[in-house]
């Protein structure tokens, strides 16, 4: 019945989590049905959905029904958010990360970036008219601020819109769009006034319009997830698809990255407690030398390396999840937070890798495909690089 | 008509079992403990008796048939989220009868006697067995107690009027009983697959009720009757070998494993 490694004892995914003092027994049965979703509708069918390259998108309506994707959305758009605090977030990020194929949940959780400027500084037309049935898991929403002349330094983006009546005409390209081949709607950003960060608005585009032209891009991860360029070429946009105010629309970015890098560092945190999980049964197995390889000292000190800093990012994680939710934005931290959690799952995935040995490099396995998304998580969503510079200028440095 | 779910709380099926090191039975600390998975179908199968299956065409399962399910654990407090779960799943309340030993099936059966008189339901389903003992007595018992008929190891449960018809799996086949109401059902592997719950309703069940009663509340005496002398671990299998002729596999029956 279950599509995972069988749990060796005191080294599997849930023994290792420590154990939280923000969650109780609803993160526990939430975390208990998720998983019981995750194991019977995504897990089967994760090598398949690899090989093609994108999520078919009846997975988006099974989803949407269970409640995931609806999942901390307000219910007036038919999403649940009554009890769905941070931790039930972390809960959801984890056990999908638990499935070892980042691929699936970027795909699948795409809206958790596109949908909220929208929530947060649109119209309550646009909100109305776009949030259900992205909640149903109907149609998918993208998020579209990276350009092929850059993502690190956003304030610098070179698409432009320009306002000839009761429309916008967009002219430009976005690059790395998650989900940018299938959603029906990209969240973007563009460039209504004057240089920098003041002249920046987020404009609602329909990817079907005329003009706009998607390529898909090939990677070297998270392959279930689609990626694309995409190209506007005189696309017009109705104005009322302007969310939030015009030359506004960079507050409504960053907004977003502090929710994201915070999914992001417990996906990434959980997904290197996958490696251990993998590493320690493998380990306790495989024989070598006329012993266990957990009998190999430089074996068990690699294992217990690993168990010291993913409970290090957990309990840094918990911290900055409950400061987010006593109201407070503590950038600098949420900043350093996704660089300890990125940093952990590359020495995680890389010392997993080693203890698996030959196996590890054989695809189809979990550790095999979290080895090759440590660099989308280390540079995705803002790179280390970035992350540090934000937190020493944040610090006052 | 009103059903009546008993749930278990067991150590989680994916888990491996350990014995303990003195023997005195199996070792529970902080693992993860679930709903016994049978009482898992016996909570849907009430449940979708209760929705019906408006997307599946032709199905036996008809909306309004159950308006009401209670579940009952018994057990500890941590029984309760247990009973949570099935009411996450659709169960519209709960009753925890609080004891904190194990209870053999004959004082189960004893308590969930006295839930029957005090809720008067029209049927209960229950698990056949739960997967910690395998005991497979409680809803026999149960049926004893109370003078009711008995459809164990259902496989397709359908109500018509007041009867419902069972069909078991026997060896060799399957066979359907007809049972006058009030009825006691237990269920089998395959008389559905349990639905997850969704968040909404994970979240709506926090909202609903569940009594907590004790063995004394229903004048029960739950002491053990059976004493357990020792747990051990099932004896290691040997690997297997390969036989070169069909004259050593005779051999090899004969002389060492004794089948011939
Ligand atoms: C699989 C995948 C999916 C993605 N999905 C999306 C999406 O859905 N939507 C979206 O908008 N974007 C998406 N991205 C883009 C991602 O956010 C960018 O790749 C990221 O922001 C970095 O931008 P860049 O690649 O243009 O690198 P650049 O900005 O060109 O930077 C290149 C390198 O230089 C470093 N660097 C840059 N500036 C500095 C500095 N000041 N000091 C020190 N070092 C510096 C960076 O850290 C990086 O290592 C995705 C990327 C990938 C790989």
């Amino acid at each position: 019945m279950n599509a995972f490694a069988k749990p060796t004892g005191a080294l599997d995914f849930d023994a290792l989590r420590p154990p939280s003092p923000f969650m109780g027994e609803a993160h526990a049965s939430w975390r208990r049905e998720l998983r019981k979703f995750v194991e019977r509708e995504l897990a089967p069918h994760v090598n398949e959905w690899e090989k093609a390259g994108v999520l078919p998108r009846d997975v988006f309506r099974k989803a949407g029904e269970f409640g995931l994707i609806g999942a901390g959305f307000p219910e007036a758009y038919g999403g649940w958010s009554e009890g769905y605090d941070r931790f039930m977030g972390i809960v959801t990020s984890e056990e999908l990360a638990r499935l070892g194929a980042g691929g699936v949940s970027a795909a699948l959780m795409i809206h958790g970036i596109g949908l909220p400027p929208i929530l947060n500084i649109g119209s309550e037309e646009m909100k109305a008219r776009i949030a259900p049935p992205v909640l149903r898991g109907e149609m998918q929403i993208s998020l579209a601020i990276t350009e092929p002349s850059g993502g690190s330094d956003v304030a610098a983006l070179l698409t432009r819109a320009e306002r000839k009546g009761d429309r916008y005409v967009v002219n430009g390209s976005k690059m790395f769009i998650t989900g940018g081949m299938t959603s029906r709607y990209a969240t973007t950003a563009v460039r209504t006034g004057g240089p920098g960060a003041g002249g920046v608005s987020l404009l609602l585009i329909d990817l079907e319009s005329r003009g706009v032209t998607r390529t898909p891009l090939d990677k070297q991860g998270w392959w279930s997830s689609d990626t694309a360029a995409l190209y506007f070429d005189d696309v017009e946009v109705p104005a009322e698809n302007l969310i939030g105010a015009e030359n506004a629309g960079f507050i409504g970015i960053m907004m977003n990255f502090n929710g994201e890098r915070l999914g992001m560092a417990a996906g990434a945190t959980a997904s290197a407690r996958v490696c251990i999980e993998e590493a320690a049964a493998w380990a306790q197995q495989r024989r070598t030398f006329g012993k266990r390889l957990a009998d190999h000292q430089v074996i068990r000190h690699k294992i217990a390396a690993m168990v010291q800093r993913v409970n290090a990012s957990t309990a840094y994680l918990e911290h900055c999840a409950w400061r987010v939710s006593q109201g407070e934005t503590p950038v600098a931290d949420l900043s350093l937070l996704k660089v300890q959690a990125t940093e952990t799952l590359e020495f995680c995935a890389r010392e997993a890798s080693q203890i698996l040995g030959g196996a590890a490099y054989l695809q189809g396995s979990r550790v095999e495909r979290i080895y090759r998304e440590v660099r989308v998580n280390a540079i995705g969503g803002g790179s280390e690089e970035i992350m540090r510079d934000l937190a020493a200028r944040q610090l006052g440095l | 008509m009103k059903v009546l779910v008993p749930v278990k709380r067991v150590l989680d099926y994916n888990l491996k079992v350990k014995v303990k090191a003195d023997q005195t039975g199996v070792d529970l600390t902080n693992l993860k403990m679930s709903m016994n998975p049978f009482c898992e179908i016996a909570v849907e199968e009430a449940i979708r008796h209760k929705e019906g299956q408006p997307n599946v065409a032709g199905s036996h399962y008809k909306a309004g048939t159950v308006t009401e399910i209670v579940a009952v654990s018994i057990g500890p407090d941590q029984a309760q989220e247990t009973i949570r779960t099935a009411l996450a799943m659709g169960a519209d309340r709960g009753i925890l009868v609080k004891v904190d030993h194990e209870v053999e099936p004959l004082a189960v059966a004893k308590i969930l006697k006295a839930v029957v008189d005090a809720e008067q339901p029209q049927v209960v389903i229950l698990g056949k067995q739960a997967i910690d003992d395998d005991s497979n007595q409680t809803g026999q018992m149960l049926a004893a107690l109370l003078g009711w008929p008995q459809g164990t190891f259902a496989s397709k449960v359908e109500f018509a009027g007041s009867k419902v018809n069972v069909t078991r799996e026997v060896d060799g086949g399957l066979q359907t009983v007809a049972l006058d109401l009030p009825a006691i059902i237990t269920t089998d592997l395959r008389l559905n697959e349990p639905r997850y719950a969704s968040l909404p309703n994970i979240m709506k069940a926090k909202k609903k009720p569940i009594d907590v009663k004790t063995p004394g509340d229903f004048g029960v005496n739950v002491a053990p009757r059976l004493k357990v002398v020792k747990v051990t671990e099932p004896p290691k299998r040997q690997g297997g070998v390969k036989v070169k002729t069909v004259q050593e596999l005779v051999d090899k029956l004969k002389n060492e494993a004794g089948v011939l």
